[in-house]
């Protein structure tokens, strides 16, 4: 084999003419961008601390935005329920169809391709989109922000559970099945106990993903704590807004803290 | 006798006190289950109190089958022209990079600060605690916040939206540097490699892979952010339009359109990222 044979100075010239072309094309495709969304990128970013100086004025919370406290904790805690329901059926019907669809355990490989289209068409769609078409039908009601967060962690879930079973060892399920095990024992046996750490990780990632969305389908559907974050904001009560954003990042902090310990005791 | 053979049973001898029970039940498993098991008291009390009033679920369902068949069967541009959609779609796609560049750039300078193999550990911890503040504030309450101070329209969208971006780049990247090993960095350091050569010249070079692919993931979510804040902000992208033909005209037909222009753009990202991983995969 012919092996061709490069001086030093040969390999870094290259190497830094290689860098230059992907700089500039990157240059080229920022300010592409720039003049399709009309940003302007020196002036905005002059305006950033300015902006967060303003942030800190009005929207520290006051006395007055202490008494909003009530339906801010309430609506806070139904978007939470809501975050997590949407989470569990989603990983329950997600697990199924996991099962079924996993290149290792699955039963006919048609049905493989066709849990593996639908999954990525759910995924796919946008929240906006399926808030837009939920509430069209299901009306102003914490059941739309359940079934549009449900529908897109269903295709999220399904594609993580099915690379989790097909990461496992082959070998194992072979072993089982030479024993003569049959197929539930093999997925409940064999497959569901060495996977079952690795999807509660998925699950509790996907529960704090979840509650950030809630919000953005909150203030789409005009439900939960996002839609008291639009009323209270668009009435011009910026510290109402503000506490709720205070309440939403501790809440998130919180979950992300616990769901690290768990995962660091389960695994 | 009779009162001998009664007090038989008890002079046998206890079962050997040292012989364990063998448990199945290790603690991970216990937590685990205790986990799973309380999430689901939480699911299950949240579906029985969920707020349904007034609403007809078989109503609801049969209307939401009508409304997918007239989305996804009949598709049709409604009220508004393929270029303008087209446009628009351009505009989300071209804010979702503008958004992933700036992010990716400000990330990695504040990622070397947050590593804590290259940066004292009070900076680092300090960056990091700053950092999962803002990502713990959902992308798009950052985009209304600037909108106040910046206007409605483009330059609050992504200035918001690089917010979020820098936080969750420079987690990713921070963690990406951390995994080179510090014999390598102290080596150097003791050779007398000064700070950003170790940075740019050992560093970057072993780590672009990952680099590179949480930018691409990052890439595909600014995407959906950038259609999610043109719906709830009113920037004028696709995601305005979707807003208003699914809740202003409830026309499906054009939500239809819009949400099949959206698969597109997502399969060509998929495809994308294949192709870049691919490519750096056989390179490394």
């Amino acid at each position: 084999m012919k092996t061709n044979y490069r001086s030093p100075q040969q390999f870094f010239r290259q190497r830094q003419l290689r860098l230059w072309v992907v700089l500039i094309i990157l240059i080229a495709i920022y300010w592409l961008s720039m003049a399709i969304v009309s940003f302007q990128t020196i002036p905005s970013i002059v305006k950033v601390p300015a902006g967060l100086v303003w942030l800190f004025k009005n929207f520290v919370p006051t006395q007055r935005s202490i008494s909003y406290l009530g339906p801010i904790l309430y609506q806070l805690w139904r978007t939470l329920l809501v975050a997590v329901s949407s989470t569990i059926c989603a990983s329950f019907f997600g697990l199924i169809f996991a099962i079924l669809g996993a290149k290792t355990t699955t039963p006919s490989p048609i049905l493989r391709v066709v849990i593996r289209f639908g999954a990525s068409l759910l995924r796919n769609i946008p929240v906006v989109a399926w808030s837009m078409i939920l509430l069209f039908s299901f009306k102003q009601s914490d059941f739309t922000g359940f079934l549009a967060l449900f529908f897109m962690t269903l295709g999220y879930l399904t594609r993580a559970f099915t690379e989790t079973i097909e990461d496992l060892d082959g070998e194992k399920l072979q072993a089982l099945q030479a024993v003569g095990a049959n197929y539930f024992q093999c997925v409940f046996c064999g497959v569901l106990p060495e996977v079952a750490s690795t999807l509660t990780s998925w699950v509790l990632y996907m529960i704090e993903n979840n509650l950030r969305d809630a919000t953005l389908v909150g203030i789409l559907t005009g439900t939960g704590v996002g839609f008291l974050f639009d009323h209270y904001f668009k009435s011009f009560r910026y510290d109402a807004a503000g506490l709720i954003v205070l309440l939403i990042a501790i809440l998130v902090i919180l979950l992300e803290l616990s769901s690290t310990q768990i995962r660091r005791a389960i695994a | 006798m009779i009162e001998n053979s009664s007090t038989t049973p008890k002079t046998l001898p206890q079962p050997n006190p040292k012989t364990k029970r063998i448990s199945m039940m290790t603690r991970p498993r216990l937590i685990l289950r205790t986990v799973l098991g309380g999430l689901t008291l939480v699911t299950l009390y949240s579906l029985l109190t969920l707020n349904t009033a007034n609403l007809k679920l078989s109503e609801a369902f049969k209307s939401l089958g009508t409304n997918l068949h007239s989305m996804f069967l009949q598709p049709s541009v409604g009220q508004d022209s393929w270029n303008l959609l087209l446009t628009a779609l351009t505009r989300s796609v071209s804010l979702a990079m503008l958004t992933t560049l700036l992010g990716a750039l400000f990330a990695f300078f504040i990622a070397v600060g947050a590593a804590r193999n290259l940066s004292p550990t009070w900076l680092a911890n300090t960056i990091k605690a700053v950092m999962a503040f803002i990502r713990s504030i959902p992308t798009i309450l950052w985009v209304l916040i600037y909108s106040v101070t910046m206007g409605l329209g483009a330059n609050a969208a992504v200035v918001g939206l690089t917010f979020h971006s820098i936080a969750y780049l420079v987690k990713a990247y921070s963690e990406s540097i951390e995994e080179t090993s510090s014999d390598t960095i102290e080596a150097l350091k003791a050779s007398g490699v000064g700070f950003w050569p170790i940075v740019f010249q050992a560093i970057l070079p072993s780590i672009i892979p990952a680099l590179l692919s949480w930018t691409f993931i990052r890439f595909e979510i600014n995407f959906a952010n950038a259609v999610a804040v043109g719906a709830a902000a009113g920037a004028d992208d696709i995601g305005y339009y979707l807003f208003m033909s699914g809740s202003f005209y409830s026309n499906f037909h054009e939500v239809g359109l819009i949400v099949y222009l959206l698969l597109g753009v997502a399969v060509i990202l998929e495809l994308v990222s294949m192709r870049l991983r691919g490519h750096y995969l056989q390179k490394n």
